[in-house]
């Protein structure tokens, strides 16, 4: 047996069968949980490394359940019109990679942050079942699996969330929240599904996408998807959820939130290129990702200069980041229809759009991880009983630099190198859109600065006398974060050729995407 | 016409879940709102797989050439209730969870996280 095939169901299947584990394990040995939650995501992690490069020399992969190839006829007969497959090109492992890098890292730091609480092995339980669900919706192929995976990272998160809720009233209620707006949202892509399902009779991405025709359901269907999974991404309309849940859930748990939010972005990419692409009207629909894009970066970026809660004001920017990927991707969307304007400038809009997915998950994560080391010593979120911890938090104080440098677009960090990709494409398309996001881009520096100086600046105070550096765990966890952002952004051409490049010719050229899953079909 | 009747019902379920979602304050008639989405859809799905005068689609025992009707929306729709369990099950423990600490289930007074 050939195990290299097996990769892609190897990577959700070892932290779906450890999710099971922890909690007997944690029945002996409490301590050894987090190692074992460790143990997993680094073998994922592992083998998303090893399949991205496969699938960047190679092509995309597909991995069929129980069968060699996507059309097999058994001996008896019986030949389904299409299996049930992983789908994973070249964005599929770009997401991966964010996924299996964020959940690595979250488990590390949460192995000191997480240890006074009780139920500690249900906490890993549901780390897993949440890194396991939003790799299924990165890689599968197949629409209805897609919601069951959102279904799986939806449930695993909201428990999460309203961890701490045992012991206090407001992570509770943002739980509550974010579970209504998941369950409507998932219910909504499975109305979807049944409409798909009832004009073509399939469930495939791809197979459906060869077929599809663009008819009144079809509108209907796209009108359901587009709302929902901004909304489960957090663009401003619908992102009443994003500060409750981003400032209640644990630190780490904030980190891997953030890419469980781009994981339905990209689905909402997937649906808009790989499922429509240009059968739809695409300056039409453009422009609604665009205005929601906008609108999120403003609106997003007014609300967090208010606010007096660290972990709020960064989830507020989160919001506020989500809208630079919308516009770039929407410009993209916007000009796709149109091969000059897409060779001119539309392909670097998306590329700046697409690698400030990744960019954003760096540093926002490194950003709520400083946040959650503040909280650790201080026992305190709120920024005005803060206030001189550059004395006794040196590493921290480095960390929150870097992260708040990339996050508002400083060179040389990562935030600078696809904000520029963003602005000299999108001032070709429409110069105001690109002044606006420059404006957002200063209104998050001012908002920064205040947290620097209200946090780390300062006299000594008496009541942080005991405050020290926190476990070598949680600093490197950092660390490595820091790392990747300032390697980022030494080197973007090397990251941007080789690895955002083709995730976004992979979303544009839908013949190539439909060709991979239905093959000599 | 009368065909249609399901889908009529489909409309009334997910409208009156809507409804309790957008205009109801309380934290348990919010997760009923859930709940009778999820029938609408779930009975979408059913209706989408019937065929008239078709029966169960088990294959061993069928007579050949009877009609069958679809079997893989009632797989989707089985898949589907199995989610919504835990779905409701999640909702109402936290919902307990936020009566222990606010001692109230109305959506007015569970509102410390605002601004």
């Amino acid at each position: 047996m050939n195990l290299s095939n097996h990769i892609p169901i190897l990577i959700i299947a070892i932290p779906l069968l450890a999710a099971f584990l922890v909690p007997l394990i944690g029945r002996i040995n409490k301590k050894a949980t987090g190692i074992l939650t460790t143990f997993a995501l680094s073998v994922s992690l592992i083998l998303t490394i090893v399949l991205a490069v496969k699938i960047l020399t190679v092509g995309p992969q597909v991995y069929v359940f129980g069968a060699t190839s996507p059309s097999l006829t058994l001996p008896s007969g019986l030949k389904f019109p299409i299996r049930i497959m992983f789908q994973i090109d070249a964005m599929g492992i770009f997401m991966g990679l964010i996924t299996a890098v964020v959940s690595f890292l979250g488990a590390i730091y949460s192995l000191p942050f997480i240890k006074k609480y009780d139920g500690v092995d249900k906490y890993y339980s549901l780390l897993l079942l949440l890194t396991v669900g939003m790799f299924g919706m990165e890689f599968t192929g197949d629409i209805f699996n897609f919601f069951v995976f959102l279904e799986i990272a939806s449930i695993a998160s909201v428990a999460l969330i309203s961890f701490r809720g045992v012991d206090y009233g407001e992570p509770a209620e943002a739980g509550f929240k974010y579970m209504v707006v998941s369950s409507i949202s998932a219910l909504m892509v499975l109305f979807a599904v049944g409409i798909f399902y009832g004009q073509y009779d399939i469930l495939n991405f791809a197979a459906i996408a060869s077929v599809i025709k663009y008819s009144q359901l079809d509108k209907i269907a796209l009108g359901l998807l587009i709302p929902v999974l901004a909304m489960k991404a957090g663009a401003v309309p619908m992102h009443m959820w994003t500060p409750d849940a981003y400032s209640e859930a644990p630190a780490p748990i904030t980190m891997i939130l953030v890419a469980a939010s781009q994981a339905s972005l990209y689905a909402l990419f997937r649906v808009v290129f790989s499922l429509y692409n240009i059968s739809l009207n695409t300056l039409t629909v453009g422009w609604i990702i665009i205005i929601f894009g906008l609108l999120s970066m403003f609106i997003g970026v007014t609300m967090a200069i208010v606010q007096k809660d660290i972990k709020r004001l960064m989830a507020y920017h989160a919001v506020s980041q989500t809208g630079y990927m919308l516009l770039g991707v929407g410009v993209g969307l916007a000009v796709l229809a149109n091969p000059v304007a897409l060779q001119k400038y539309g392909i670097t809009a998306m590329e700046g759009g697409i690698f400030h997915i990744m960019n954003h998950a760096m540093y926002k994560g490194l950003l709520f991880l400083t946040a959650g080391a503040l909280f650790f010593r201080t026992g305190t979120r709120d920024l005005n009983k803060m206030g001189g911890l550059a004395h006794y938090m040196k590493y921290t104080t480095i960390f929150f630099i870097i992260g708040a440098a990339a996050i508002a677009g400083l060179p040389p960090f990562n935030g600078f190198a696809s904000k520029l990709l963003i602005y000299e494409s999108v001032y070709r398309f429409n110069p105001l859109l690109s002044i606006i996001a420059m404006v957002v881009s200063i209104l998050t520096l001012a908002s920064f600065v205040k947290v620097f100086h209200s946090a780390f600046l300062g006299p000594k105070l008496p009541q942080f006398k005991e405050v020290k550096e926190v476990p070598s765990s949680m600093v490197f966890a950092m660390a490595v974060l820091s790392c990747i952002i300032i390697f980022f952004g030494l080197f973007p051409d090397l990251i941007v050729k080789n690895l955002v490049h083709p995730a976004v010719m992979s979303l544009i050229e839908q013949l190539q995407y439909t060709g991979t899953a239905l093959g000599g079909m | 016409m009368i065909g249609n009747l399901p889908y009529v019902v489909v409309v009334i379920f997910i409208g009156l879940g809507i409804y309790t979602l957008m205009f109801k304050k309380n934290l348990i008639k919010i997760a009923i709102g859930v709940c009778l989405i999820e029938n609408g859809v779930n009975l979408f799905l059913i209706t989408l797989g019937y065929r008239k005068g078709a029966i169960a689609p088990i294959y061993t025992q069928a007579p050949s050439g009877q009609v069958m009707v679809l079997p893989t929306p009632q797989a989707l729709t089985l898949t589907s209730i199995v989610i919504g369990i835990a779905t409701t099950a999640l909702i109402l423990s936290v919902a307990m969870m936020i009566y222990k600490h606010y001692g109230t289930l109305d959506t007015d007074e569970v509102r410390r996280l605002r601004g």
